[in-house]
């Protein structure tokens, strides 16, 4: 009984937390860029524009709910919601401290930790694509279905080279269970030996979360808003929650696997996680700043061509280290 | 009309393309332009640019205004580059005058006319690097920009539709400081120049986008009436500014960038070393300013100064028969083309010999340049539309007139 009432509280502490991290996180880009293009960015609703978030919730809840003619009407509804609850339920799997001593009580700081947890991870963010595509496709739009189509490609050319680029980390740390990968970094952190998987892991990250430079999916220039072009209000909102979490779990993921977890030397650990999480945020906006879209094939070629490749050399030169230092 | 070619079916595939609209609203169509896109795909297997949204009918409206009033609705056409309009449309009607304005006025024309060209460089460049998904380089061009239309508005009182340039002179003479913020910007612009290049032309992504992307041959771009800065990549050096010379364009010493790859690229590199000529020829222009009168001593033409007005019965009567009847320009018909920032800006004006222009014709380059697009994008992706688009460089204003 005890377990379960620790999982659900857990697992709500976590959902509202990451809720609430999105909105700022909204609000942080909105600053971090406006900084970067010379302007103040929000700075109306509440002290600084602290309270842009809420207010944007607010307007967003009060819109009118609209469904497109000639849309799917299930799938059209439903898209959203596969979206935004597979981002919340691959983050169950990450630990975002050390075991924590309460009440005569262990409790692992995540809320299922399976000992293939990094497969569930995978297996989940994989499925938040089907959230895209059938958005793309239910949406009557023809904008919308090439946006889908752009992100069926990009998912397909970009997962096979990021799964390859975690298995040196698997392989060094001799276990799937990222509880196990987080305390193998005790003395060293993975980005070191791992360096070539970190940066081809740190590129299919951009691409899976499809933020700048690889937003073709949602390519405003060129699909006006790609797969959630005819999604208003709450809808829209979720893909966009959907978006922001799954930023945030690729980036606690390459934290466990490369940046040694929680590990750190004097702040408490959940901090030293929060510290790194927020520094691949900062990536991410900065990125979406300074650098052009690609175009959709040359995306695929480079995913192919390049990640594939290096990602399957990286690991098969790990596996021979292992071997040899064993 | 062609309408129904674009969705038929391929004989040899049997299959039937999909039939997109690019636009009228669309973020990167630079205005209310509509493209019918036959995609397989995302490949373009069939283009046809649909234009007249912005019919505003600038042409005929001319006709029922004083030539001094028309200017105006000039301004409104190229409305990046108003000064441009002002100045195409005033060389034609001083072409029918017969009259020449003096050195002062023909080099502050220059100066505005290159001030303009690189405001308007700036939007494209800006625009069409957020065409690509770059969007700081935007805020950083509009930046730069604004210092400009800062400087027209010190001089003009009007920041997007100046009308500075008038029939035989100009509106005002240049403001007291302005030679002093005229420096100020041109010390600082160089720097970004570079900083523009440094995010864009030194970027790996933005060189694949745009290298080999919408490419047209110099004889393609010949056929289609191409002009400026867009036909220039194509590997000629036509230059009204050192073809035919205007406004004593042939004293400043600047050089024509020409490339031969026709491509995206070539496109963007064109307008980038434009702004340095640009910058020179302001630099030349602001030195040698010539002192004395900035507009026509013609009571007939350009309007007797207020202080005259008060004191002198003949300065009343020519300013009162300025103000209702207009400048009576002889009968005749002339054509007058400037260099515009987008390519030859031509103004074809017949005149009956009243106070208003019969008719008035207008070359938008844009309108010649935008014709090509199928060229550019065709059996390209969907993305390199957008590209294409951008290189061309298009005001919708200026397009339907």
């Amino acid at each position: 009984m005890a377990t379960v009432i620790i999982i659900l509280v857990k697992g709500l502490v976590l959902a509202i937390l990451l809720l609430s991290v999105f909105g700022i996180m909204t609000l942080t880009e909105r600053k971090v860029l406006g900084r970067f293009q010379f302007r103040p960015g929000p700075n109306r609703v509440g002290p600084g524009g602290s309270l842009q978030f809420v207010a944007d919730g607010l307007k967003l809840l009060l819109k009118e709910e609209i469904i497109p003619t000639g849309a799917d009407r299930f799938v059209y509804l439903i898209a959203p919601l596969i979206s935004l609850v597979a981002a919340l339920f691959a983050f169950a799997v990450i630990p975002w401290g050390p075991p924590l001593h309460i009440f005569g009580q262990t409790v692992p700081m995540e809320i299922g930790g399976p000992n293939v947890g990094i497969l569930f991870l995978f297996a989940i963010t994989s499925l938040g694509v089907y959230g895209l595509i059938l958005a793309g496709w239910s949406s009557h739009n023809k904008y919308s279905l090439l946006g889908g189509l752009r992100s069926t490609a990009q998912i397909i050319s970009y997962e096979l080279a990021m799964g390859l680029s975690v298995t040196g980390v698997l392989i060094a740390a001799g276990s799937a269970d990222l509880n196990n990968i987080v305390s193998a970094q005790r003395n060293l952190w993975f980005v070191g030996p791992q360096i070539v998987g970190f940066v081809i892991y740190v590129i299919c990250m951009v691409a899976e979360t499809n933020r700048a430079p690889f937003d073709l999916p949602e390519a405003e220039n060129e699909l006006v808003a790609g797969y959630h072009t005819e999604y208003s209000g709450m809808k829209w909102a979720m893909f966009m929650m959907a978006e922001y979490i799954n930023m945030i779990t690729v980036s606690s993921l390459a934290t466990t696997l490369f940046l040694g977890g929680w590990h750190g030397p004097w702040l408490p650990p959940e901090i030293w996680f929060v510290i790194k999480i927020a520094l691949f945020m900062f990536f991410f906006i900065w990125l979406r700043a300074t650098l052009p879209r690609l175009r959709y094939d040359r995306l695929m070629a480079f995913g192919w061509k390049v990640l594939l490749p290096v990602a399957l050399l990286n690991t098969l030169a790990t596996a021979v280290w292992v071997a040899i230092a064993r | 009309m062609a309408e129904t070619e674009l969705g038929k079916v391929d004989p040899e595939t049997g299959l039937k393309p999909m039939v997109i609209n690019l636009g009228p609203q669309h973020p990167s169509t630079h205005g209310v332009l509509r493209v019918r896109l036959a995609l397989d795909g995302e490949q373009i297997r069939g283009c046809e640019p649909v234009i007249g949204y912005l019919h505003t009918g600038i042409e005929k409206n001319c006709e029922d205004l004083t030539f001094n009033q028309a200017i105006t609705l000039t301004d409104r056409m190229d409305y990046l580059s108003p000064i441009t309009n002002n100045f195409g449309y005033v060389l034609a009607v001083e072409n029918l005058l017969g009259v020449e304005v003096p050195k002062r006025c023909q080099y502050i024309r220059v100066l505005f006319a290159e001030l303009s060209r690189i405001a308007s460089h700036l939007v494209w460049l800006g625009t069409s690097a957020m065409d690509m998904g770059a969007m700081s380089p935007f805020f950083y061009c509009l930046q730069q920009r604004e210092l400009i239309l800062d400087l027209i508005e010190s001089a003009a009182g009007t920041r997007m539709n100046p009308s500075y340039f008038r029939v035989g002179g100009l509106l005002n003479d240049l403001p007291p400081n302005f030679v002093e913020r005229l420096k100020k910007f041109l010390d600082g612009f160089p720097a970004w120049i570079k900083e523009y290049d440094r995010l864009l032309a030194q970027n790996p992504i933005w060189l694949e986008r745009l290298k080999g992307t919408g490419v047209i041959t110099l004889e393609q771009a010949l056929d289609y009436g191409w002009t400026g800065p867009a036909l220039r990549a194509s590997g000629i050096d036509r230059d009204l500014r050192k073809w035919n010379p205007y406004s004593s364009y042939e004293e400043f010493e600047f050089d024509v960038p020409t490339a031969k790859e026709g491509d995206v690229y070539a496109r963007y590199t064109m307008r980038m070393r434009e702004m340095e000529e640009s910058l020179k020829i302001i630099r030349q222009a602001m030195d040698n300013l010539p002192e004395g009168n900035w507009h026509v001593d013609n009571w007939k033409i350009y309007p007797p100064n207020k202080a005259d007005i008060g004191r002198n019965m003949e300065a009343l009567i020519y300013h009162f028969k300025l103000f209702t009847e207009g400048i009576r320009v002889p009968a005749g018909e002339t054509y007058a083309a400037v260099e515009g920032p987008k390519g030859e800006i031509g103004f074809y004006i017949v005149s009956d010999g009243s106070g208003k222009p019969y008719r008035v014709r207008v070359r938008g380059p844009s309108f010649y340049n935008l014709q090509a697009l199928p060229v550019l994008v065709q059996d390209r992706m969907l993305a390199d539309v957008v590209a294409a688009i951008g290189s061309i460089d298009i005001v919708l204003g200026e397009v339907d007139r």
